[in-house]
């Protein structure tokens, strides 16, 4: 397992497209929900409590190797706003590009040729990370911490926010993503023999609600 | 939550369960002349079953009487009702379910088992759910469903009574279709459950939440139109035939109101 592959699938300049999109952080400084950093964490714990744990999870089953089209239709089943079906497939394909130019490998070229449409980002962030030799608890790891780290971003962004203040809120929140991560490869291990119903499936409908809403609008900064 | 499941499983068989357990049992079969028939109607404890007049003569109608009472702590209420092919059910309750602290502190559970063979409809349409203070309930709401069955199933959740604090409420609704899942999803709010969970990516200081599911096999060729019904309700196409309206609001009244007009929109 190499620390420094992890380092390269993680970092923010890793060609994969994320920075596009807030994770919902858009909606939520328009309708003054995130207004400062305060706000921005308790946003940012929110998420990554429902969809980050959710996609931390299927990512570690993906990076232990369980059938991507399995996982892919248990991502679907999680996902019920098309606004954000829509955004974990392009950046899923947005990803498998990337990665594939990365890590050459049969196991993404296999991906790519069976979703030519893009399969749900964590997905292929799992099967990526198989790719470079990481494990279940790395792809969740980085999953759990896109979560947070791409509505972090935006909200400098979209807010003018101190990015010293938005690192702070990231570091503060290190200790919660760790046990996130945690519980997701646990929940991956048990998926090898129970089935993706072990993985857990938290939701947030107000950001499913806002998604919805956020598509709607005829100008956005950012795409989800 | 599985986790915590297993876990609680391993230990109880040293002591008897506190809480009580009681299910309810209902079947319905095509009568063969057009209507449907109940062969199995079967109540227990708190957990009464009446029969109803139904609004259409190919369904019946049952409702869950008595439910006031209970989950307390500790509680395991279960309600499994099967739909046979060809038969018309519709399921309504008469008041309220409140979720109460129990002596034991142990959580209480409800769980509701739907099964839709083929060409069967089921309208699961119970009163709100009310997480009161102090309480601790799983919810666990599983459908499976055969390809040409259809459903309507609503879910209303009101977070403790009125200017109450609530309790702690986790629920799963996994509805599987032709043996794949086409909605699992779960929620966890309360004192207890995860950080954020009232915050700008949870609640936001909404006291009532609901969702209306609608399965219809006829939505496969033309799917409902994702649409913003409000600032806090959209309904939303699932990867299959079927479209699920979410709702939030600062009392049950208003997630009713949504959730009817939604219902009169997609739900005949």
């Amino acid at each position: 397992m190499s620390r420094a592959a992890l380092l390269v699938l993680a970092d923010g300049r890793f060609p994969a497209g994320g920075h596009a999109h807030s994770g919902g952080a858009e909606a939520a400084c328009k309708a003054g929900r995130i207004h400062d950093a305060a706000t921005l964490e308790d946003f940012c714990r929110g998420r990554l409590h429902t969809a980050g744990l959710t996609a931390a999870a299927l990512a570690a089953a993906a990076a232990l190797g369980l059938d991507p089209a399995v996982l892919d239709a248990a991502a679907d089943a999680r996902t019920p706003s098309l606004a954000l079906r829509t955004a974990a497939r392009r950046l899923g394909r947005q990803l498998l590009r990337a990665a594939r130019a990365t890590w050459p490998g049969a196991e993404l070229e296999a991906l790519a040729a069976a979703f030519p449409r893009g399969a749900h980002q964590p997905v292929v962030l799992g099967v990526t990370a198989r790719a470079a030799g990481l494990g279940p608890g790395d792809a969740a790891h980085v999953a759990a911490y896109e979560s947070v780290g791409g509505p972090a971003t935006a909200t400098v962004r979209l807010l003018g926010l101190d990015p010293f203040e938005a690192s702070g809120v990231l570091a503060r929140l290190a200790p919660e993503l760790d046990a996130v991560a945690a519980r997701a490869e646990r929940a991956a291990l048990r998926a090898r023999s129970q089935g993706p119903q072990a993985l857990p499936a938290a939701s947030s409908p107000l950001l499913d609600i806002s998604a919805e809403v956020h598509a709607d609008w005829p100008v956005r900064l950012f795409a989800s | 939550m599985s986790g915590a499941a297993t876990t609680d499983r391993a230990q109880a068989p040293a002591t008897p369960p506190a809480g009580l357990r009681a299910t309810a049992r209902i079947r319905a079969a095509a009568d063969g002349r057009g209507g449907t028939a109940l062969p199995l109607l079967a109540g227990e404890g708190p957990l009464a079953l009446r029969r109803t007049r139904s609004s259409s003569a190919a369904e019946a109608g049952v409702m869950l009487v008595g439910a006031m009472s209970a989950p307390l702590g500790g509680d395991h209420l279960t309600v499994e009702a099967t739909a046979g092919p060809g038969a018309h059910l519709a399921l309504a309750s008469a008041a309220a379910t409140l979720a109460l602290p129990g002596r034991s502190g142990e959580p209480a559970r409800y769980d509701v088992h739907l099964t839709l063979e083929d060409g069967a409809s089921v309208r699961w349409l119970p009163e709100p759910l009310v997480s009161v203070r102090g309480s601790d309930l799983r919810v666990r709401t599983r459908v499976r469903m055969a390809p040409t069955a259809r459903l309507v199933l609503r879910e209303e959740q009101v977070l403790g009574r009125t200017g109450e604090a609530p309790g702690l409420l986790r629920s799963r609704l996994a509805v599987e279709r032709a043996g794949t899942a086409l909605l699992d999803q779960e929620l966890a709010c309360g004192p207890g459950a995860p950080g954020g969970w009232d915050g700008p990516a949870g609640l936001a200081g909404h006291r009532a939440l609901g969702q209306l599911l609608v399965v219809e096999p006829a939505f496969a060729g033309s799917p409902p139109a994702a649409a913003v019904l409000g600032e806090f309700a959209v309904v939303t196409p699932l990867a299959g035939p079927a479209v699920l309206v979410t709702a939030l609001a600062p009392d049950a009244l208003r997630v009713r109101e949504l959730l009817d007009a939604a219902c009169r929109t997609y739900g005949r």
